[in-house]
């Protein structure tokens, strides 16, 4: 196939464009198409890419539109940029966002350090998490001892 | 402190000390932290964003590493000054674009800077010189323990602190050596190492980060995910791995002087010779000879050259600094005609 502005080079580019409502398809060379300012984005779109991933999650069958009450991002525009209006958006898509993060970071569970006022019970809760993770390892490695201590340990933080 | 303060220092991640630094140049780490009371910069509005700036300026400069720090905003900067940032690795690529209340405060020595208002309300960062992530490590985690205290960090017990973008959420932590390695280019083993780096959870980069070529034969190594780890782990294991690709580049270092000695002296040499001997020369070219003669340096093949000169010069014969240094715009030919003076004068 031919470029359609040159009539010279293979078309490489394919572009569909609406015009007057009709669907008009072109097929340009590469010259041609960055001359018409088609091309490749210069970064590469973390955002389309997040986007893509997200599409597994949205619910096929009814599109609700959800849309965080404290700073008004709905989920389609986290789709659209990539990236989260607030803090609180976590909480409004959690539905969707926890398969997403899963995907991303092969992690579901925060492990690490704690803001100064994050309430005791909270990381008591987070840190036998973690301890119950360390359980199922030793188990696994039939590491008998160390699995007993992870136990008693666990145990003692119950208390 | 003012910026043009700066270009009569010696960056951090340049000086040439610290472990390992014939090959591990800087260690760095960044958290990406969020006010819970405020939206994400990027969608929040010009009032907002704003008001979070003013807020966290004022708990900032209250910090002691920060007291005589250097505050600027970037929408105060010329084009110039921020390019001048960038390069000294002390802004991102990203706080550079758009005129929306952003801002940087950087400490005297340039180890700490603090992004507000970038993709995340905070992204902290120290760099260190050498192979030292132990040190930056403590130091970053001082100053957030301190910051947390006047400031309401955004986080959720499960999914840790909380940032515009899900790739950094947990721990928000971006721990990154900066490595030369000459010798693993030359003898085409570089390839086969990065290869196997992602399926150990780490990305390699050029020298100015994302989507930037390794010019110079430096690379920047770091961890992929943030979730689900400890920072410790997470350090540890970018600590491992790179320790490793150190030991490779140091055989292969006393392999080349072993089996292909001449052509190495004569790479090295030839390099030193046309970095003295130019009057025109552009940053790419400049990149790849200062490489081979830091490789000279470091082997003592070239005594009289000084490691730290040369890591100066890595810096210096950058665009805006070249500009900085002269005082004024320069167009490319000014600026390629410029850098070999410059270089020519620095090895003398």
């Amino acid at each position: 196939m031919v470029c359609d502005i040159c009539h010279k080079n293979i078309a490489s580019v394919h572009i569909t464009e609406i015009v007057n409502d009709k669907m008009v398809e072109l097929h340009l060379c590469e010259q041609c198409a960055q001359q018409k300012g088609i091309g490749l984005p210069e970064d590469f779109p973390l955002a389309n890419f997040l986007a893509g991933l997200t599409d597994f999650e949205l619910p096929k069958v009814k599109k609700v539109e959800l849309r965080c009450p404290n700073c008004g991002m709905s989920y389609e525009d986290f789709r659209k940029i990539g990236r989260l209006g607030c803090s609180q958006c976590y909480q409004t898509f959690k539905q969707n966002l926890a398969p997403l993060l899963k995907r991303i970071q092969g992690a579901e569970q925060h492990i690490g350090k704690f803001p100064h006022y994050a309430d005791k019970t909270i990381k008591g809760e987070i840190e036998i998490k973690g301890l119950q993770r360390k359980l199922n390892k030793a188990i696994q490695e039939e590491n008998f001892e160390e699995a007993a201590k992870i136990r008693d340990k666990i145990r003692e933080m119950k208390k | 402190m003012t910026l043009n303060n700066l270009l009569s220092q010696s960056s951090e991640w340049l000086r040439g000390t610290g472990a390992d630094s014939q090959i591990v140049i800087s260690s760095r780490i960044r958290l990406a932290r969020n006010l819970s009371d405020f939206s994400f910069p990027q969608w929040a509005d010009k009032k907002e964003r704003k008001e979070a700036l003013s807020l966290m300026r004022g708990v900032l400069f209250k910090i002691k590493y920060l007291k005589n720090g250097l505050f600027a905003e970037l929408d105060g900067l010329d084009v110039l000054d921020k390019q001048f940032l960038l390069e000294r690795h002390l802004i991102s690529r990203e706080q550079t674009r758009g005129r929306n209340c952003k801002a940087v405060v950087i400490s005297e020595k340039e180890i700490i800077s603090v992004m507000l208002n970038e993709e995340d309300h905070l992204r902290i960062q120290v760099l260190q010189s050498g192979f030292n992530l132990s040190d930056a490590w403590r130091l970053i985690n001082e100053l957030d323990e301190q910051l947390e205290q006047k400031l309401n960090y955004a986080f959720s017990p499960q999914w840790g602190y909380l940032t515009a973008c899900p790739t950094n959420v947990g721990t928000g932590l971006r721990a990154s050596l900066m490595l030369h390695l000459p010798a693993l280019v030359m003898s085409k083993q570089i390839g086969n190492i990065l290869q196997t780096l992602s399926k150990l959870g780490i990305v390699a980069r050029g020298l100015y980060g994302e989507g930037t070529e390794a010019s110079g034969n430096f690379f920047q190594f770091s961890n992929q995910l943030t979730l689900g780890r400890s920072e410790e782990d997470i350090i540890d294991n970018l600590e491992r791995v790179v320790r490793q690709i150190v030991n490779y580049e140091e055989e292969r270092r006393k392999l080349l002087l072993k089996q292909k000695r001449e052509i190495l002296y004569n790479q090295i040499w030839r390099a030193y010779g046309v970095l003295k001997n130019s009057y025109f020369i552009n940053s790419g070219e400049t990149m790849n000879l200062l490489s081979m003669v830091r490789l000279g340096a470091d082997l003592s093949i070239l005594k009289d050259v000084e490691l730290r000169k040369v890591n100066e010069l890595f810096l210096l014969t950058q665009p805006a600094h070249l500009q900085k240094i002269e005082g004024k715009k320069l167009n490319a030919y000014q600026r390629d005609v410029k850098r070999a003076e410059l270089i020519r004068e620095r090895l003398k």
